[in-house]
């Protein structure tokens, strides 16, 4: 299963490479460097989340400014950008992860469904039920495998009794791809997984609960190649009924895992499109920069 | 491409950075040297003062746990205890069992004659003998008319004598016991009438002026009571002070206030708080003198700071990516408190809370404010009754002369020093049995 994952990765890669190189002779009309107006269409058919004139601010510091995007549903979205651009910043807008920064002040609209997500109605709680996360660090609680993937049915009250709960974290696990590793052992603490059977851990924990949409945040840059292949596996498994956001410093995986690539840069939203269109033909300066390695 | 060349060293022409770096080699591993001997000296004076103090507590303390019982035939003579008949308790309870004792002594010694003789004789045996009688003709009322030996407490001095600290070579003038008791001594011991026994009235007595008479049950009890009311009251309010600072409130300029204020108050002299005590619960809210109960609040408010602080940081040190995990499966604030922060803080909190208690145990300026120093003969059995603790008791023991309150004075130590390193020891226990990695 692995094998094929990374031969996947890896054609993809060619793939990628033999667009960039392709890339060169289409002529079409590039943005200058200075323009911090965002290129491409931002709205996409079926949205499941629509955020427009979205600021975020950390104190003084004008951390986002004026993004608006559309998320499709089922479908993967990748942000991209160099470090600091606020990639990690938006994703945590869209589940009111920033609300745990005292100092995190946004604006804007930021809509689930037809839900607006920092109205005052919407409870953060019901929110992050709704729209679940992978962290860029696996962060298992200190709790037995079991109890890992328990917990969310069981705060939010999803299950009756044990033998659903049972069903469920056998469900979840198994979406996840993990449960042949750890069926004989779901008594065994989280922590004890590798890193990579963590992070999956973390991504059963993540649609135990069903959530509509799934961020996650770096989720493969501390693992090894092999394990990063198994969950970019996953993620492309997932989309038929989950919509994902995912951040990455990976071109490469951004390439891989989704169809649409937004690109951010300081704060902006540089471009946004198709996942083929931004590798093969940006259409912006800054945005070839990043993608052929010039810059960032 | 340029910045990835390794730019040329800044050395010095004609020297290598192997001469550069060995030249000044030897000057580095000397200061190391030097480093680790100054490291061991003071750990070796550091032992050497704990060895000092424990050889000379125990030394001192270790005889106060035994205690010289003399055995005596006594007759249960009913017409002393019971001249009615009846069995009346109120007869039994007020009987003359001293003359029971002097009699049973006469027996020992028949040839002894003359009022100061017999004093001196007398004098062999503690007070207490008598109540020792009481006790048990009051348990056991089918001794009276039996005729057996009974193991009767000694007098301080001849503890004091058969534990070879007083000089017998001395003038009988300036010695504590005389010439005729020394030689009646000496025959008991012979015939083996005199024997030290664990000294059981040491954990079963108050207080008293009696030095063989004088326990630390009291005092016990008192530190007992006392710390329950102080657990009861800094765990949970320094617990949950400690979650709500760290977890809850907004950080802002009142929360920085209050943290200031927090860590100040743990610097505070302890009397501080006593006189606290004394104005506040006592004088105001008139709780009674001397009682456990507002010993606990005194020391409780000692506590707490303790507790919050070393609650506060427990809580840092649980890692964000916890807390982080479990607001982003939608967890509210106090579930991730609640289920993950709290039970990964928890641990530490224990270990801060058991040597803040450690503390409390210890601690006798504040209950000196509050009355806890009075002089308590009954052992309390509430949180009301007036109570003295361990140190204070050991404060009041070190001002006496008698050689047995200076033994006392050492074995109270000693049991005050066994509670704290078992205190502390159970707190690296729950932190060993406890402790979580992430």
């Amino acid at each position: 299963m692995s094998t094929t994952a990374v031969e996947t990765a890896v054609s993809l890669d060619n793939a990628l490479s033999t667009a960039i190189g392709a890339r060169k002779q289409s002529s079409v009309e590039v943005t200058d460097y200075d323009s911090r107006q965002t290129v491409g269409k931002i709205t996409v058919d079926h949205p499941k989340m629509i955020c427009r004139e979205v600021n975020v601010y950390y104190g003084e510091k004008h951390a986002i400014k004026n993004v608006g995007l559309d998320i499709g549903t089922n479908e993967v979205i990748a942000f991209i950008g160099p470090s600091g651009c606020g990639k990690s910043t938006f994703l945590r807008c869209l589940n009111r992860m920033n609300d745990t920064i005292p100092i995190c002040r946004v604006t804007g609209q930021i809509k689930l469904d037809d839900d607006d997500v920092y109205d005052k109605s919407i409870d953060v709680v019901q929110l992050r039920a709704r729209v679940g996360m992978v962290f860029q660090k696996p962060n298992p609680f200190p709790k037995s495998i079991y109890e890992n993937v328990a917990y969310g049915p069981r705060i939010h009250g999803m299950v009756n009794n044990k033998t659903e709960l049972d069903e469920l974290v056998r469900d979840s696990l198994e979406r996840a791809g993990l449960i042949k590793e750890v069926e004989k052992r779901l008594d065994e603490p989280g922590t004890s997984l590798s890193g990579g059977q963590q992070q999956r851990l973390c991504i059963a924990r993540a649609i135990a609960v069903n959530p509509e949409v799934i961020l996650m945040d770096e989720p493969c840059s501390a693992l090894d190649p092999i394990a990063t292949a198994k969950i970019e596996e996953l993620i492309d498994e997932l989309r038929e009924n989950y919509t994902i956001v995912i951040v990455t410093h990976s071109m490469q995986q951004a390439a891989r895992v989704s169809q649409r690539t937004a690109y951010f840069h300081l704060g902006d939203l540089i471009e946004i499109g198709d996942t083929d269109q931004i590798f093969t033909n940006p259409r912006h300066k800054l945005t070839e920069d990043y993608i052929t390695g010039r810059f960032g | 491409m340029n910045k990835l060349k390794p730019s040329a060293a800044p050395v010095a022409p004609g020297r290598d950075i192997k001469t550069i770096v060995n030249a000044s080699l030897k000057r580095r591993h000397a200061a190391e040297r030097r480093f680790r001997w100054y490291g061991l000296i003071a750990i070796g004076l550091g032992l050497i003062f704990v060895a000092l103090m424990f050889t000379n507590i125990i030394g001192k303390g270790y005889p106060a746990f035994w205690q010289a019982y003399v055995q005596v035939p006594i007759t249960f003579d009913p017409a002393v205890i019971d001249p009615q008949g009846n069995r009346d308790p109120k007869a039994i309870e007020t009987a003359d069992y001293a003359a029971l004792v002097r009699a049973g002594m006469r027996q020992l010694f028949p040839a002894v004659q003359g009022r100061l003789e017999l004093r001196a004789l007398y004098g062999l045996i503690s007070s207490d003998a008598a109540y020792e009688l009481q006790r048990q003709v009051q348990q056991n009322p089918a001794l009276i008319g039996a005729s057996q030996e009974v193991w009767l407490l000694t007098s301080a001095t001849v503890d004091t004598f058969v534990k070879g600290n007083i000089d017998r070579t001395l003038d009988e003038t300036e010695r504590l016991v005389k010439d005729n008791q020394i030689e009646w001594i000496d025959k008991l011991l012979a015939a083996g009438k005199i024997q030290k026994q664990f000294n059981t009235v040491l954990f079963g007595n108050g207080d008293s002026r009696e030095p063989e008479q004088a326990g630390i049950r009291g005092a016990l009890m008192g530190s007992f009571f006392t710390l329950v009311v102080t657990f009861l009251l800094s765990f949970p309010i320094g617990v949950a002070t400690a979650v709500y600072l760290e977890e809850f409130a907004p950080k802002n300029r009142w929360t920085d206030l209050i943290e200031v204020n927090i860590n100040n108050l743990a610097a505070v002299p302890s009397i501080v708080f006593g006189l606290l005590g004394l104005a506040v619960f006592i004088n105001f809210f008139g709780l009674p003198r001397s009682a456990p109960l507002v010993g606990g609040l005194v020391l409780s408010l000692m506590t707490l700071p303790v507790i919050i602080i070393a609650g506060r940081a427990a809580l840092t040190s649980v890692p964000p990516s916890i807390r982080e995990a479990a607001l982003g499966m939608g967890a509210s604030k106090l579930q991730t408190v609640g289920h993950h922060v709290l039970p990964l803080a928890m641990p530490g909190m224990l270990t801060g809370s058991i040597i803040g208690m450690a503390r409390a145990l210890g601690e006798s300026a504040p209950l000196l404010m509050i009355g806890m120093v009075a002089f308590i003969v009954d052992v309390p059995k509430s949180f009301m009754d007036p109570a003295t603790v361990l140190p204070v008791q050991i404060y009041l023991w070190s001002d006496l002369p008698e050689r047995a309150f200076v033994e006392r004075t050492s074995a109270a130590i000693m049991v005050l020093l066994a509670f704290m390193i078992l205190m502390n020891g159970l707190a690296i226990v729950l932190r060993k049995r406890f402790e979580r990695r992430w």
